[in-house]
């Protein structure tokens, strides 16, 4: 747990990195490349039988019977299980385990799991569902959450871990720093407006899939797509009520995540109970339109901003309140709540500051965290206003983020502690590469800039389930022939997050890149690790990583030092080779050195540790949003406006982030163009929301228009590096944080290309229409000063 | 109609035979009776091109493919022992995340790599992406499979 504290942000050995900070390829580049990966789906095992779930086709309906006599008579079944078989419930957050595997009493969603077939092929499973008779009971399914809120009956959840539910309301969290009141009474300019973000969802091209196999002695073994094995562990010894040393979990290969594959799924309970029913082994693999369903994506928010700024443009004070679409399930929606408050505190200085967050529940598919949960949805709301009050002022819109700038090494308005803080840097690299300067205001009508900044954490101090143990653990190992296994819990869902620990493992013992094997997301093998999420990885892992390295080294190095008889000081491990330092022709390969310390020390292990430090502010809730270190994000976006038919082109996007340190450039950059893209693709083309039955609208990757590599334009990613103290080698996160400023960059851009300023997601061709054909009439806020701004560019022109 | 029968064909030079359904999803022939398991399923209704194989030198989704149309026929997968130079740009330009549209992707971009080798010019912006629309990624933003298609293209030519 100490890992943070002795080893600073500099190389290891002198001034030089050698490995970190290298473009180097990625540990699993060529299995993938070659095809020789192995994903979930991969994993066939003799006699393994192949099952299938029955979904609810009403959005609220109680059960009043199910019939599987049927199904299980068909020729190839060999078995059905119910509602009735996985009794316990389970969820993400230990607070709110309101999920069943299969549905006890009562469907929630269009989708909602039923009952689950294992069969000899997919065919006879899906024919056995089929045969499956159920008699629902239909329920009024809210799917509007304004009428959620408002109306306490029927409930969608009548209470939660013996806890009776307020109405269908999931979660409301109120906090406030400072007097807002007074800050809006004492501005010079208070802007009001209103927001919404409508759903979006994961799609990883990689579908949900989990392979489950008991052992002769009664060992359960589960292959799954989950980006949080530990987890996944946890929630399987609950449910089917199993000694969790019965259990092993092993993530494979994993085909993109984002958030999607954090909570344990139904099809993980299903197959692990029905491998234990058949005495086989049983794979499900869901379809794209069962993946649809599964959801847990961006939450819908309305939110309703206000904004007090004194005409310098320095901000007085923020208020939000926003209503959450949570649909079914409570998934991570507590921590949504907060963070959809929590995280706006930066890079801005906000003197006061409050937040009126509410949850509900309603008969959709449940929401949960997409890449920059809880916070990207607010992040939209408050940038567009921002601009806005640049504009009212005067101000140019970068001049004003840059005004308001709150600062390194301080803390935010509600407690939370910043360390490094490049986003200055940030600002300026985007403003130098976009032509800011030169060409914002001087494109013709249709075509503009605009500018957002954001932040995100590296990680969370609040480990979901509270514990004193570590958030993430190491254990190395050294062999005589010089290869150096490490073992991770760590989830590399893509992000190469082995390929991190990799470099940092060959960088601190001076062993050749390809030297160093990774063994990680297993739960026999490996030291526990609390998965992807929360951009915690790299951060929590890698300074275990340098934990454990850092204590092997001392033996090798201490026993090179005797054998030589030399100060230890003067020896070094660096590229594959053991030298002194003084001495350099007295040299070894590395293999030779460990050789050397294993029979000084005996066998070689060690393991390293991370924890966070205490933080975050001292009320309730105060630790959600605390993270040991904030990555800081700039983005400009151009659009180019066809005001014929609404559409909405980006030709190019620039995003600086603050990343702390890039350990692997290559990595960063990929992280900062996919967040981009991701981004860009939520707010312009894509939409996950449900008819008025609860049917979703279009579950297939057409329908719910994933953008081509023809809908997507240049993305220029550009790394700042601030060094920060807590991070390994002075790295912070890059995964999540660069997605949140590319969609009111993207509003912002529209504003400038033709002077409307939308506040509603997505921004679909007939949305950017009807915003023109309203202009000038009955528009709120600044649409005046917009259409002057439109008006004067059309003249321009 | 639905009887199992024998098909002939030949994957990445080797001549095979299976006795399939000849409905059955050549994506299937492929994974599970040839255990070629390069081949991704990511929806299995032909949107996302992470199945996708060369069938008689054309660029298919296996899974809308069936195993009667595949009869006699040459097919290229992922495993191909041609594809070096494609998969190595991959790996240079950090092409891949997570990697499972990346099989798809890297035979895409050889279909690429074989239309443009020969020609006088380069490929623009559009002409690339559009080579690339029918494989989607939701990783990269494309940026990097772009880069390897470039750099892939460039060593090709003579």
């Amino acid at each position: 747990m100490a890992a943070r504290d002795n080893h600073g942000t500099g190389a290891p050995w002198d001034d030089a990195f050698r490995v970190v900070g290298q473009p180097l390829r990625k540990v699993d580049g060529l299995a993938k490349a070659t095809g020789q990966a192995l994903y979930a789906d991969d994993v066939q095992l003799p006699g393994m039988l192949h099952a299938k779930i029955l979904r609810s086709p009403h959005a609220h309906a109680r059960i009043v019977s199910i019939d599987a006599s049927a199904a299980l008579a068909l020729p190839g079944v060999h078995a059905v299980i119910t509602g009735a078989d996985l009794p316990i419930r389970y969820g993400v957050i230990p607070w709110t385990p309101d999920e069943n595997a299969l549905a006890v009493d009562k469907v929630r969603f269009v989708g909602d799991e039923v009952a689950a077939v294992a069969a000899v092929d997919e065919d006879t499973a899906n024919a056995a569902l089929d045969a499956i008779e159920v008699e629902y009971e239909p329920l009024h399914a809210f799917l509007d959450p304004r009428e959620a809120l408002a109306t306490p009956e029927p409930q969608i959840h009548a209470d939660i871990r013996g806890k009776p539910v307020r109405g269908n309301v999931s979660k409301h969290v109120e906090l406030e720093f400072g007097d807002v009141e007074a800050a809006l009474a004492g501005a010079d300019l208070v802007l009001e407006g209103e927001y919404s973000f409508h759903g979006s969802t994961h799609a990883p091209i990689e579908p949900h899939c989990a392979v489950a196999q008991v052992s002769a002695d009664g060992l359960l073994t589960l292959w799954s797509s989950t980006q949080i094995t530990h987890y996944v562990h946890r929630a399987l010894a609950q449910v089917l009520e199993l000694a969790p040393e019965r259990i092993r979990v092993i993530q494979p290969c994993l085909g993109g995540a984002f958030g999607g594959k954090s909570d344990p799924f139904a099809l993980e309970f299903c197959v692990a109970l029905l491998a234990q029913r058949t005495g086989r082994p049983v794979k499900m693999l869901w379809t794209r339109e069962e993946v649809f369903y599964a959801h847990r994506g961006r939450h819908p928010m309305q939110m309703q901003y206000r904004c007090g700024a004194k005409s310098n443009g320095r901000i007085t004070g923020v208020d939000a309140r926003i209503l959450i679409d949570g649909g079914s399930y409570s998934s991570f929606g507590l921590v949504t709540t907060y963070y959809s408050g929590q995280l706006l505190t930066g890079p801005y200085d906000f003197p006061s500051y409050r937040f009126d967050s509410t949850r509900v529940f309603t008969n959709k598919p449940p929401c949960g965290p997409k890449r920059g949960h809880g916070s990207v949805q607010p992040r939209f709301a408050f940038e567009v206003q921002f601009d806005e009050v640049a504009e009212r002022l005067g101000i140019d819109p970068i001049e004003i983020r840059r005004v308001n700038f709150q600062g390194d090494d301080t803390q935010t308005v509600n407690g939370q502690r910043i360390t490094s803080n490049g986003f200055l840097r940030c600002l300026d690299l985007v403003e130098e590469a976009s032509g800011w300067k030169q060409r914002r205001g001087q494109l013709p009508y249709g075509r503009g800039l605009g500018v957002a900044g954001s932040m995100y954490i590296s990680g969370t101090n609040y480990p979901v389930y509270p514990n004193d143990m570590p958030q993430a653990g190491i254990q190395l190992k050294l062999d005589r022939s010089g290869v150096v296994t490490v073992f991770t819990g760590g989830n590399d869902i893509g992000q190469g997050s082995n390929t991190v620990v990799r470099s940092i493992v060959a960088e601190e013992l001076g062993v050749a890149y390809d030297h160093v094997r990774v063994v990680a997301a297993d739960t026999d093998l490996c030291p526990v690790d609390l998965g992807a999420y929360s951009s915690r990885i790299t951060f929590m892992v890698g300074n275990a990583t340098i934990d454990a390295c850092r204590k092997l080294r001392h033996q090798i190095v201490t026993a090179l030092a005797e054998a030589w008889e030399v100060d230890p000081r003067r020896i070094r491990l660096m590229e594959g080779r053991a030298f002194d330092v003084e001495d350099p022709d007295r040299t070894v390969p590395t293999r030779e050195a460990f050789q050397v310390a294993e029979a000084r020390f005996d066998t070689l292990g060690s393991t390293g540790s991370y924890n966070t430090p205490q933080l975050g502010g001292d009320y309730r809730g105060g630790t959600i949003g605390a993270s040991p270190a904030y990555s800081f994000t700039a983005h400009v976006v151009e659009v180019d406006v066809d005001v014929e038919t609404g559409i909405v082109r980006v030709p190019a996007a620039w995003c600086a982030h603050d990343c702390g340190r890039a350990l692997n450039p290559t990595l960063v950059a990929g992280q900062i163009e996919g967040s981009t893209y991701m981004g860009l693709a939520e707010a312009l083309l894509e939409e996950h929301g449900v008819n008025r039955f609860g049917l979703h609208r279009g579950p297939s990757l057409l329908d719910y228009r994933m953008p081509t590599s023809l809908d997507v334009g240049d993305i220029h990613a550009m790394i700042v590096e601030s060094v920060d103290p807590e991070g390994p080698y002075g790295a912070k996160e890059a995964g999540e944080g660069p997605l949140h400023g590319s969609i009111p960059a993207l509003a912002n851009a529209i504003h400038d290309a033709i002077g409307v300023r939308l506040r509603h997601l997505p921004f679909t061709p007939g949305t950017v229409l009807r915003a023109l054909r309203d202009q000038g009439g009955k528009g709120e806020g600044a649409a005046v000063g917009s259409t002057a701004a439109a008006t004067s560019k059309r003249e321009a022109r | 109609m639905s009887e199992p029968f024998e098909l002939e064909l030949t994957v990445n030079g080797t001549p095979r035979t299976v006795r399939v359904a000849p409905l059955r999803r050549l994506l299937d022939v492929l994974r599970e009776d040839l255990a070629l398991t390069g081949t991704k399923e990511g929806c299995g209704e032909g949107e996302c091109g992470a199945c996708s194989v060369f069938v008689d030198g054309e660029l298919v989704n296996s899974c809308l493919v069936a195993a009667c149309q595949v009869e006699g026929c040459d097919v290229r997968t992922v495993e191909a022992p041609d594809l070096g130079n494609v998969q190595a740009a991959f790996l240079e330009e950090g092409g891949a995340q997570c990697g499972i549209c990346t099989p798809g992707m890297v035979l895409a971009v050889q279909a690429f790599v074989d239309e443009w080798a020969a020609r006088g010019r380069e490929p623009d912006d559009v002409e690339l992406r559009a080579a690339l629309a029918g494989n989607l990624c939701r990783c990269t933003g494309y940026e990097k499979i772009l880069a390897s298609a470039r750099t892939a293209l460039r060593r090709a030519r003579p």
